[in-house]
Formats: structure tokens, sequence, C-alpha cells
């Protein structure tokens, strides 16, 4: 007779409270802004501020550009690197892996020093922010693309598609893309997730982004820090599920290896 | 000469009805490299042109001349290098911490005999938690232990005892390893329970076979196949505590001096505004991360022998 695994359960539960109860508190925390009941105030005062939505607008602009700079970088290079240029594959490897050599907050000090003044200054245009943003996305977005690719038989296809004289706009537009699909999805929810919440860069390079909003309100309020908190939580929550929802039956569960936050 | 005669190939002169050459001169030049150029030249500038700017401007002085002076002043400096023990006792810990209860996890839910729903629950959270990191991981915390968290009070309400009484605050070292936990120990479950499916049924059966008790079959099959993922993700979850900022700022602002929070505070310029120096603790936090990411990728060589 099979035993009841104890100890399983026993670390599976613990794991689960570990999840759970920052959670909970974080939403019990958020309901309790006024004395002795549980109201969504804290909610309503969140979304009264004009700022809120302008932090939230600009961190939603800037992940878009960052999404569509770095498929633009990602998607062509993986697929090259893949059908023609497999020696490359160690050295593109190793630059998607380097935002975890360099910390965001190393990284912000080097564009600052380097791109902070005359003859190629930077850092007064987003231009600086949206770099790192697209940086930071790499580990996520090659990845994302890189099983994707594997996963197909990219050769072949790009070969068929050759023959019956495809040129190579078309062959990404009709042939890549759509065998992409749910690999550049899970890139561009990663990014999103990661984009939306981002606090080290925005801060640095001083832009009004989301993730120095809620750093700034949790210095001046009580319990709308938390409620921002959690959306933030949801918009995270979102994009992952989706991710998994979407690979569901895909061969292989990826790990994602990014930069420390 | 022909003018289309390619040069530097072959120097003798080819006269007229020459019969073709057997072997046609190879095209040792591929234009294939020019499809990688961007993402190359984007890697360039604002990848590989800050660390090495990082890296030179270390050995300059406030002066602008050649010295050592702000790499010494890492080991001599005692804030700097209090920062610098901080730092790696903080991400020491988290490791440790997070490899073990998240190998624990992943075993429970693989091979501990629960079921699969329960499996695939413990992945999407995991999957979930390991991203989320930042400023509101922090202030969940805050709303979990702080002064009037959740788990505070009910502490309080069960025991009538005030956990922050008497001077205990959450804003310090083992505060911040608590939260540092909760990214990193889903991490650990998300890498090991694939490496536990791939521990194959034959190979614990031959370990049976040969007489091998459980013991055995751990100590001589399992650790030494796992050993390389497990290195490879306590390294991985030390790398992710030693480079983040934004959780340990918004957590206790400047009360814990981190290495990434002193370096945050230079940019700002709020503190010891030395610029060589704030590269030269740059440059340290580029040389860790270069250690931590090679050991990285040399155990990722030898997981790779095991997986088929």
């Amino acid at each position: 007779m099979k035993r009841f695994p104890v100890w399983s359960w026993f670390w599976f539960l613990l794991g689960m409270l570990y999840f759970f109860i920052p959670l909970v508190s974080t939403f019990e925390f958020s309901l309790r802004m006024i004395k002795g009941k549980y109201t969504f105030e804290a909610y309503r005062v969140a979304f009264e501020d004009p700022r809120f939505y302008q932090s939230f607008g600009y961190s939603l602009l800037w992940a878009v550009i960052t999404i569509v700079i770095s498929l633009l970088l990602v998607v062509p290079t993986a697929y090259w690197v893949q059908l023609k240029l497999p020696k490359l594959r160690p050295v593109v490897e190793f630059i998607t892996l380097m935002p975890f050599v360099v910390p965001a907050v190393v990284l912000t000090f080097g564009l600052i020093r380097l791109y902070g003044h005359p003859p190629i200054l930077l850092t007064n245009t987003p231009a600086a922010l949206v770099a790192g943003y697209v940086v930071l996305s790499f580990p996520y977005m090659y990845r994302s693309v890189d099983s994707g690719l594997r996963a197909v038989d990219i050769r072949t296809l790009t070969e068929a598609a050759q023959s019956l004289g495809a040129g190579w706009g078309t062959i990404l537009k009709d042939v890549i893309f759509p065998n992409l699909r749910v690999a550049l999805l899970s890139g561009i929810f990663l990014t999103f997730a990661i984009v939306m919440g981002e606090f080290t860069f925005a801060a640095l390079l001083a832009w009004p982004a989301f993730g120095p909003y809620i750093e700034e309100i949790g210095a001046m309020r009580a319990y709308t820090p938390q409620a921002v908190s959690v959306m933030s939580f949801l918009i995270t929550w979102g994009s992952i599920m989706l991710i998994q929802w979407l690979g569901r039956g895909a061969r292989g569960a990826q790990v994602q290896v990014g930069g420390a936050r | 000469m022909a003018p289309e005669q390619p040069v530097g190939i072959d120097p003798r002169p080819r006269n007229k009805g020459d019969a073709p050459r057997a072997r046609p001169p190879r095209n040792t030049f591929s234009w294939a490299w020019v499809g990688v150029v961007p993402f190359f030249l984007f890697a360039f500038m604002f990848l590989f042109m800050p660390s090495v700017s990082i890296f030179v401007r270390s050995f300059e002085s406030v002066d602008h001349t050649f010295t050592f002076q702000n790499i010494l002043d890492i080991f001599q400096k005692s804030d700097i290098r209090n920062a610098y023990k901080l730092s790696l006792q903080v991400s020491l810990v988290t490791a440790l911490g997070g490899a073990s209860f998240g190998f624990l996890l992943a075993y429970a839910v693989t091979m501990g005999g629960l079921p699969k729903t329960v499996r695939s629950f413990m992945l999407t959270f995991s999957g979930v938690a390991s991203n989320f990191a930042g400023v509101p991981l922090a202030f969940a915390f805050v709303a979990t232990m702080g002064n009037a968290g959740l788990v505070t009070r009910i502490i309080e309400g069960l025991s009538g005892f005030d956990i922050h009484s008497g001077g205990f605050s959450i804003y310090n070292f083992w505060g911040l390893s608590i939260v540092y936990m909760y990214f990193q120990f889903p991490l650990m479950v998300l890498i090991m329970a694939p490496a536990l499916d791939g521990l194959r049924r034959e190979w614990r059966e031959a370990c049976e076979n040969l007489g091998g008790s459980s013991f055995h079959y751990w100590r001589y099959v399992a650790l030494p196949i796992l050993a390389p993922t497990l290195l490879g993700t306590a390294i991985l979850l030390f790398g992710n505590s030693f480079g983040a900022y934004a959780t340990a700022y918004a957590f206790t602002g400047s009360f814990l001096n981190l290495v990434t929070i002193v370096i945050g505070a230079q940019i700002q310029g709020d503190v010891l505004y030395n610029p060589g120096l704030g590269n030269a603790m740059a440059l340290g936090m580029i040389v860790i991360m270069s250690l931590v990411m090679s050991i990285y990728i040399w155990s990722q060589r030898r997981v790779a022998r095991w997986v088929r």
C-alpha cells in the first residue's frame, strides 16, 4: 500500500503559505483605508490621482516601443543564427545573458557616464531608458524566440518558401512569424510584465514611469501603495498566465533567466 | 590581365584559351553576417560600451589621471567593504535558503507522490512569483510583517506580543532576506522540477538490481547527476539577489547599504561623490557577476551531458 506523502504535503503547504500570505496581506491591507471596515477606498483614491494614469500611460508606451525594437533586433538575429551562422550562437547567447552580468543599476551607471553628455547625449531623451529596457528584454525575448525556432524545422520551411519563389520579406512575414506566434507572444508578454513594473532604470534616469510612481506614493501615503501593488501584481499574474496558457502543450517548459530587480 | 580576375587568388595570369580552373576560387567571404549587424551594433552601444567605459574609468582619478586608488578603495574603505560584505551575505543566505526550500518543493511536486494538479499549480505559481519582484513585492511584505501588517497583527492577537516592540525591525538583513526568498525559491522550483523529471526510472531500477538502497541511489546516482543543476541554479540565485536594487530600495530605503544601493546613491549624487570610485564599485559588481555567470555556464555544459 502506498503511504500518504506527509512530507510532500508539508513542504507544498509551506510553499503555498509563503506564496499567499504576502498576497493576502497586501490585499487585506489595501482594504483598510477607512478604519473599522473593509472598503475599496484606497483603490478609489488611487484611481483619482491623475499621475496614476500618466505614469501608467508612460510605462505602457515605453513597453510597446521596447517590445517593437526588441522584436526587430532579436527575431531576425535568432533566425539568421539558426539558419546561416550557427557558429555565432554562443556569442549571441552570451550577449543575451549579459543583462545578468551587468545588473540594471550598473548598466544605468554606465549609460549615464557614456551618454550623459555630448557628443552622444541620450539621457535627456527616453532613448537611454528604452535602450536599457531593450537590453533587459534580451534574455526573455531571445530564449522564447530561440526555443520557438528550434521547435520547427526552419531550414526546410525556408527552402520550401524559397523554391516557391518567396523573397526574404515574404518568408519572414508569411512563414516564420506564424510559426513563431506562441514563442513571440511569450517574449512579448514577459517583456511587458517586466517593463510595466520596472523601477531601476526609470528611477535612476529620472523618468516618471509606473514603477517609480508606486515607490513615490509609498513614501507619501499609507494604503494606496498596496492597492497599486495589487494591480501591479495582477498585471504580472495576467501576463504569466497568458504565456502559460499560450504555451500549453508546447514541448519543454521554459525557464526564464533574466536580470535581477 | 582581365579586369574581372579576382585578386589575390592565383597570381598566375590567365591567357585566352586556357581551360577553366578545375577548382574555382573559393568564396571565402560570406555576406551572411550582415543580417545580425543591427543586433550586434545595439549590443555594442548599450551593453559593451557602457561596460568598457566603467572598466576604463575605474582607473581614473578625480583629475583624470591613471590610478589604482579606486580599486584599492573597494578593499580599504570600510563603508564600501561593508557594502560588499552585506550584499554577499544576503546573496549567500537567500541563494542557499532558496535553493534548499526550492529543491524540497520541486521534489515534493515531482517525485513526492502528490497529485498532478498540485504540481501544475505549483509550477504556475512559481512562474508568477519568480517574476514578482521590485517595488510591489517590497510593499507586499510591508503589508505582511510591517508595523500594521497582517502577520504582525495576527501574532499580536494570538499571543498578545507585539513583535515590533523591543527594537525589533524587519527592515534589516533578515527582513530583506525573507523578501528576496519570495522570488528566489520559485526560480529553483522552475529549474529543478524538469531536472528531477529527467531522472530516469531505469537508473533507479539499475541501482536496485545491483543491490543499492535508496541512500546509494541518491548518493551515487541521482545527486551526481543533479549536482551541476543544483550548483548552477544556486549560483543563479546568488547573482539574482546580488544585482537586485528596486526591491531593496523600496523595502529599506537606504537603511541597508547594499552595493546596488550605494551605486544608486552615487548616480543620484547623494553621497561621497567620486565618479572613479563609483565606477570601481560597478566594476566590482561586474567582476563578481562574471564569475557567477562563468560558473553557471560551466554547470550548464555539465548538465547537457545527461539531457537528451
